[in-house]
């Protein structure tokens, strides 16, 4: 596994992977810390978009590189939650400003 | 495996796991009940880092599925709870 020119493979793939983890770790925490509803909606899109980047990336540069060979199906997973984590998203915020209307809490617009 | 690399994916998975925590802190203490869908949301996200985070630990490539399917059925899951939410039923 020590091949010649394989330390900068490793080292890439370290800031990948560390940087996609921290990016998690600071919109969950953010996901901890906002003080409404609507305001925490935006954080979890962090782990959803920079750490899974991060960590695809990362699995992808190290498996190209130890077989030698494209790998290229890691991608299937922030493709699909670039379609999947918008979506989501909407269902919920629409779902919590709808239960806000009901209960009649102050600071919600009112519907058209 | 260089040194470098096991202790950068030892450092990613401690800040995953510390992530989940946070996530699961949300999803007890959230006051309503969209706050917990969110934090559930969060939870099977950071779940899914660390099966990607061990797959690359082990240099295994079968935790690719594992992980797209987590991805997949949270998906749908979380916007199923979105729809009973704002509807009081999923299928109508």
């Amino acid at each position: 596994m020590t091949t010649p020119g394989s330390t900068w493979v490793d080292v890439l793939t370290a800031a990948l992977a560390v940087g996609g983890a921290l990016a998690a770790l600071i919109g969950s925490f953010g996901l901890l810390r906002m003080k409404t509803f609507f305001q925490r909606v935006h954080p979890p899109s962090l782990v959803a978009t920079a750490g899974t980047w991060g960590l695809t990336l990362a699995t992808m540069v190290q498996s190209s590189f130890v077989t030698s060979r494209p790998y290229l199906h890691a991608l299937l997973i922030p493709l699909f939650l670039a379609l999947a984590a918008p979506v989501t998203t909407t269902l919920l915020t629409r779902a919590a400003l709808f239960r806000a209307r009901q209960r009649g809490d102050s600071g919600v617009p009112p519907p058209r | 495996m260089s040194p470098i690399l096991y202790a950068a994916l030892l450092l990613a998975l401690g800040c995953l796991a510390l992530a989940s925590m946070f996530a699961l802190a949300r999803l007890i203490a959230g006051p309503r009940a969209e706050d917990r869908v969110l934090a559930f949301d969060c939870l099977y996200l950071n779940t899914m880092l660390v099966i990607v985070t061990l797959g690359l630990l082990y240099r295994s490539s079968s935790y690719f599925e594992a992980a797209l399917l987590i991805a997949l059925f949270g998906f749908v899951s979380s916007s199923a709870m979105a729809k009973f939410l704002l509807r009081g039923e999923i299928i109508e």
